[in-house]
C-alpha cells in the first residue's frame, strides 16, 4: 500500500502536470466585486499577472489538474496513460481550499482547473463543475474561474459549468484531424468541434435578452479558447494558421493559444526531444494578431513563405511589407486606417494616436519618434511632412537592414 | 518668481488649489517655482520670493478643464518626479487657449505627462500584482486578518487601495508602505500618506505558493529577460517566491538534459489494461461500409463520413430529417453556418424563408423529409464569420452515396431539388437551372422530380420588386408539391 502523498507533494505533481497549457488569461470577463455583496474577490476587466516564472510566463491563475491519472494516451502529453510519471489527485475540497487561501494572499486572480480523464468524461467533468459551483455558491468567490472542458462531457454538464466559469476551453491539440488521429488516438476531432459549436450556440443564446426579464444571462462571459501544440507533428505554419482562422470564424473563440512542443519527463519515443520552437511560437502569435486586429488574411501572411512556414528572422508584418513593396510608402498624414495598420512598426495604439493627432496638425517624422515608434523600422515605409524615403523601398538590401546579423562562427 | 510649497505626497487637491489661484491671477508658468515643503528655493538669496496671489473673490471657483486633463493630473501628481507640478501647471495654462492640446500626442509636454501617467499606472498595477498578504492569526472571529508590506515607486497607495477593498471585502487587512498605508476592516477604508514601519511576517501558505511556483515553471523554456521585464528585481525582496528564482535558473539546463537522456520507460500496468479494454470496445462497433437498412442506422453511419475532405473543417455531418416514409423529399445544397453548428438541416436564414413560404401555401414542414446534396458545410473563414462556398463536383459526387440511400429508404413520390447542386446530385446532369426550373420530371418509376431555386438565392437578392417576384415564383413552384400528399 502506498503512503498517501501530502498536499504539498500532490500540489507539486499536479502543477507540474498543468504547466504545458499556455493559457493564463484572466481578462475580459464581467466586472464584479465583493464590496457591496460580501464574499471574496473581484474581476475588473483586465487581468493581473501576479508573478512571472523564469520561463517568462505570467502566473495569473492557480493552474492545476484535479488529477493526472488519465485513460487517454496522447503522445505529446505528460499525463498519457503509458507514462510512468508520478500520479496524484486532489479532492474537490482541496482545490477549493487552495484557491481561496492563495487568493486571500493575493498570489492569484483565480483558478484554471483542468484534469486527466478518470473513469469517464462525465465523471471527471462533474467533479470539476463541483469545484466551480462550490466556489461560487458556498464560498461566494468572485474571482476568475477557467475550466477546461473534458472531451465528450455531456451538454448538461457543460451548461452548468458555464454558469460558474468565466471561461471554458477545449483543446484542439493539433492543427489537423490526421495529426490528432496519429498522436491523440482517443480524441475525436469531430467531437471537439461539436463541443465548440455547442458552446458557441449556448453563449449566443445567453446573450439574447430573455422574453420575461429582458435581461441577458451570464454564461461563460470571457468566452471560449483553445490550444494547439506547435512542432509535435509536421504541420506547417500555414496549416496551423488556417485552422486557427477556421476556429475563430466557426466558434467565436476569444483566443487560440500556441504552445511550442516542449520536452516532457518520460517522453514517448514517438516524438522528438527537441528544444521547444519558441521563436516559431512567437511568430505564430504575431501572425494570429495580424489576422485578428490588423485586417490581414491568413493567405496574405503566409504567401511569402514558400514552404508554408513563417520567416523566423522577420516578423510576419515586415515580411509581408517586403513582399508587397508597391503598396509603400504610406503617407501618415493621408492614408486610411487600414493601410496605416499595415506599416511595419505601427501598432494599433500608434495608429490610433496618429489618427487623433493628425486631425489637429500635420505629422513629421520626429512626431512619430515621440510616439515611441521605432523610426529605424518605419522610415522606409512612410511619407511624413519633410520626409520621403528616397526610394529606400526599392533597395535590394532592404531585408538585410532588418534581419538579424549573422552569428560569427566560433574560432577554436 | 513665486514659490509654492507642497507636501507632494500624491494629494491632488493641494496642487489644484494652488494652481487654481495662480491661474486666476494669470501668472505665467515660468514665474512659478514649485517646491516640496522643507526644500530650499531656486532663487535662495536672490531677493524676496513674491507671496502667493491673494485669493480672488472667485477663488475656489472651479476652472473649466477637459475631463481628460483632470484624470491625467490626478495621476501625474502621484509621481515622485520633482518637475511634475510645474509640468501640470504648464499644461493647464496652455489649455486655456489650446483646448485640443491633450489630443496632440506628439506635443512635448503632453508626451511627458503621458509618460509620468504611464509610470504611475504601471506602479499601481504592480502593487495590485505584487502585494502579498500574510495572515495574522488572531481570535476566531468571523473575519480573518492580513497584513502586507509593499514598496511602491510613487505615491499610489491612496489611488490603489480601493481595488483591495473591492477585492478583499470579507477580511481585515493593512497594506503598509514607505509612501503611506491603507487599512480596511469591512466598515471603511482608511488611507494615510505617512511612511509606515517595515513589517516582517511569515505565513505558512507561502511554502505552498513556492511549491506551486517552482513546479509551474518550465525549465525547457528559460526566458529570464522576459521575466525580469515584467517582474523587475526591485520587487523581489518582498515576494516570497523570488528566493527560488536563482536556483530554478541554475538547475534548468540540467533538468532538461536529464529529461532528454532518460530512455523511454515501459508503460505502467494500468496502461496495458486500458489498451485491452479499448480493443474490446472497438470490436463491438458495427462495421462501416455496408449501407444500413434503416434511416436511423444510416444517419449514425454518416456521422463518421470521410468520403471527401470537407469533414475536416466542418463541425458535423448534417443529415436529413423527417418521417421514415415521406411522400415528398426536399433536397437543398449544403448546410450553412447555423446548420453546421446545430447539426440540423434548414434551421438558418434560408430555412426560415423556406418555412415561411411553406406555411403560406399550407404545407407542414414536419410532413416533408428535408436533406441536402452535400452533408458537410463548405466555407472560407473571414474574420469572425464564415463565408459559404459552393461545393464542387467531386464533393457532390462523394456525397451522392448518402442521398441515394436516403431516397431508397424514404421512398418519396416527389423529390424537390432546390438549386443546381441538388439537381446535379439527383440526376447527374449539369444544366442551367432556368431550363429545368418549375418542370415536373420523372426520375425512376413512380417518382417525380420538381426543380426550383434554392431559398438562399432569394436572400441574396436586394429587397424590392425583383425579390418579391422571385419569391412568388418560388412559392408557385412549391405549390406543385400539394398534389403529392396522400
Amino acid at each position: 500500500m502506498l503512503m498517501k502523498k501530502s498536499l504539498k507533494e500532490r500540489l507539486a505533481i499536479l502543477s507540474d502536470a498543468a504547466k504545458y497549457d499556455a493559457s493564463c488569461a484572466s481578462s475580459g470577463t464581467t466586472k464584479r466585486d465583493s464590496g457591496g455583496s460580501g464574499g471574496l474577490g473581484s474581476t475588473e476587466g483586465s487581468g493581473i499577472c501576479h508573478a512571472y516564472a523564469p520561463d517568462g510566463r505570467c502566473i495569473s491563475l492557480l493552474k492545476i489538474l484535479l488529477t493526472n491519472f488519465c485513460i487517454f494516451d496522447c503522445a505529446y502529453c505528460i499525463n498519457r496513460s503509458s507514462s510512468n510519471v508520478e500520479r496524484a489527485r486532489f479532492t474537490p475540497d482541496e482545490v477549493i481550499w487552495l484557491t481561496l487561501e492563495f487568493y486571500r494572499r493575493n498570489y492569484i486572480e483565480g483558478l484554471f482547473l483542468s484534469s486527466g480523464i478518470i473513469r469517464s468524461s462525465d465523471h471527471t467533468m462533474e467533479e470539476m463543475v463541483r469545484v466551480a459551483r462550490e466556489l461560487r455558491t458556498t464560498h461566494q468567490f468572485r474571482g476568475y474561474i477557467h475550466l477546461k472542458t473534458i472531451p465528450d462531457a455531456s451538454p448538461a454538464l457543460i451548461a452548468e459549468a458555464g454558469l460558474y466559469a468565466d471561461r471554458l476551453s477545449i483543446n484542439i491539440e493539433l492543427p489537423t484531424d490526421q495529426g490528432i488521429g496519429q498522436f491523440a488516438p482517443e480524441k475525436k476531432p469531430a467531437g471537439i468541434r461539436r463541443a465548440m459549436g455547442d458552446l458557441r450556440l449556448k453563449i449566443e443564446e445567453a446573450s439574447e435578452p430573455t422574453l420575461q426579464t429582458k435581461r441577458r444571462r451570464t454564461f461563460v462571459p470571457a468566452g471560449q479558447s483553445t490550444q494547439m501544440i506547435v512542432g509535435a507533428d509536421g504541420a506547417s505554419d500555414a496549416t496551423i494558421l488556417g485552422t486557427s482562422a477556421r476556429l475563430y470564424g466557426s466558434y467565436g473563440l476569444k483566443r487560440v493559444y500556441y504552445s511550442a512542443f516542449s520536452p516532457i519527463p518520460d517522453a514517448s519515443s514517438k516524438l522528438p526531444l527537441i528544444k521547444p520552437p519558441l521563436m516559431r511560437e512567437h511568430r505564430l502569435y504575431q501572425a494570429d494578431w495580424l489576422y485578428r486586429f490588423y485586417g490581414f488574411d491568413i493567405g496574405e501572411i503566409t504567401a511569402s513563405a514558400p514552404d508554408g512556414n513563417l520567416d523566423l528572422d522577420l516578423d510576419p508584418k515586415l515580411a509581408w511589407a517586403l513582399g508587397n513593396r508597391e503598396k509603400f510608402p504610406v503617407d501618415v498624414n493621408k492614408a486610411p486606417k487600414e493601410m496605416l495598420l499595415r506599416v511595419p512598426g505601427f501598432g494599433t495604439k500608434t495608429v490610433r494616436a496618429i489618427l487623433s493627432s493628425r486631425r489637429q496638425r500635420r505629422l513629421r517624422l520626429e512626431d512619430l519618434g515621440r510616439l515611441s515608434v521605432s523610426l529605424r523600422k518605419v522610415q522606409a515605409f512612410i511619407v511624413a511632412d519633410g520626409w520621403t524615403p528616397h526610394r529606400l523601398i526599392d533597395r535590394t538590401d532592404l531585408r538585410g537592414m532588418f534581419a538579424p546579423q549573422p552569428q560569427q562562427l566560433a574560432l577554436f | 518668481m513665486r514659490t509654492v510649497f507642497l507636501k507632494g505626497r500624491g494629494d491632488f487637491t493641494e496642487w489644484r488649489d494652488a494652481a487654481r489661484a495662480l491661474l486666476q491671477a494669470d501668472i505665467e508658468p515660468q514665474a512659478v517655482d514649485w517646491r516640496l515643503a522643507g526644500e530650499a528655493t531656486l532663487l535662495e538669496g536672490a531677493g524676496e520670493p513674491q507671496p502667493m496671489p491673494e485669493p480672488l473673490a472667485a477663488a475656489g471657483k472651479a476652472v473649466a478643464v477637459p475631463a481628460a486633463f483632470l484624470a491625467l493630473a490626478q495621476s501625474v501628481v502621484c509621481h515622485t518626479q520633482p518637475a511634475r507640478f510645474a509640468l501640470l501647471y504648464r499644461l493647464l495654462f496652455r489649455l486655456r487657449h489650446e483646448r485640443q492640446l491633450l489630443e496632440i500626442v506628439s506635443d512635448a509636454d503632453v508626451i511627458e505627462a503621458l509618460r509620468l501617467e504611464k509610470s504611475v499606472r504601471r506602479d499601481s498595477h504592480k502593487m495590485k500584482a505584487f502585494v502579498r498578504f500574510k495572515e495574522v492569526p488572531g481570535e476566531k472571529g468571523p473575519r480573518r486578518s492580513f497584513v502586507a508590506w509593499f514598496e511602491p515607486d510613487h505615491f499610489i497607495v491612496a489611488r490603489t487601495a480601493p481595488f483591495f477593498a473591492r477585492r478583499f471585502a470579507d477580511m481585515d487587512w493593512l497594506i503598509a508602505t514607505p509612501k503611506g498605508s491603507a487599512t480596511f476592516n469591512g466598515e471603511g477604508l482608511v488611507v494615510s500618506d505617512q511612511p509606515a514601519e517595515k513589517l516582517d511576517r511569515q505565513d505558512v501558505a507561502d511554502d505552498l505558493w513556492r511549491v506551486y511556483y517552482a513546479n509551474i515553471f518550465n525549465p525547457a523554456r528559460l526566458k529570464v529577460k522576459a521575466m525580469t521585464a515584467e517582474m523587475p528585481k526591485k520587487y523581489w525582496k518582498n515576494l516570497p517566491e523570488a528566493s527560488l528564482i536563482p536556483g530554478l535558473i541554475a538547475q534548468a539546463e540540467e533538468k532538461v538534459k536529464e529529461m532528454a537522456e532518460k530512455a523511454a520507460s515501459q508503460p505502467p500496468l494500468f496502461h496495458a489494461r486500458l489498451r485491452e479494454r479499448a480493443a474490446t470496445a472497438l470490436l463491438a462497433d458495427p462495421p462501416h461500409d455496408a449501407p444500413s437498412p434503416t434511416l436511423a442506422g444510416l444517419r449514425r453511419q454518416a456521422e463518421g463520413c470521410t468520403r471527401c475532405p470537407l469533414h475536416c473543417n466542418a463541425t458535423q455531418t448534417v443529415f436529413g430529417e423527417g418521417p421514415e416514409r415521406a411522400d415528398i423529399m426536399v433536397v437543398g445544397e449544403q448546410p450553412g453556418d447555423q446548420e453546421d453548428l446545430a447539426g440540423r438541416a434548414f434551421v438558418g436564414p434560408a430555412g426560415k424563408l423556406f418555412d415561411g413560404v411553406l406555411s403560406e401555401i399550407g404545407i407542414d414542414r414536419q410532413a416533408l423529409y428535408v436533406t441536402n446534396a452535400v452533408k458537410h458545410f463548405k466555407y472560407e473563414p473571414r474574420g469572425k464569420r464564415r463565408i459559404h462556398q459552393k461545393p464542387n463536383q467531386g464533393e457532390i459526387e462523394a456525397c451522392r452515396w448518402w442521398l441515394g440511400q436516403e431516397v431508397d429508404l424514404v421512398q418519396p413520390k416527389l423529390v424537390v431539388a432546390m438549386g443546381a447542386s441538388a439537381y446535379f446530385s439527383l440526376t447527374g446532369e449539369k444544366r442551367p437551372l432556368s431550363e429545368v426550373r418549375g418542370k415536373m420530371m420523372s426520375i425512376g418509376e413512380d417518382r417525380r422530380l420538381l426543380v426550383t431555386v434554392h431559398p438562399s438565392y432569394l436572400l441574396r437578392l436586394q429587397e424590392g420588386e425583383v425579390q418579391r417576384r422571385e419569391r412568388q415564383l418560388f412559392q408557385n413552384d412549391l405549390r406543385g408539391m400539394k398534389e403529392y400528399f396522400m
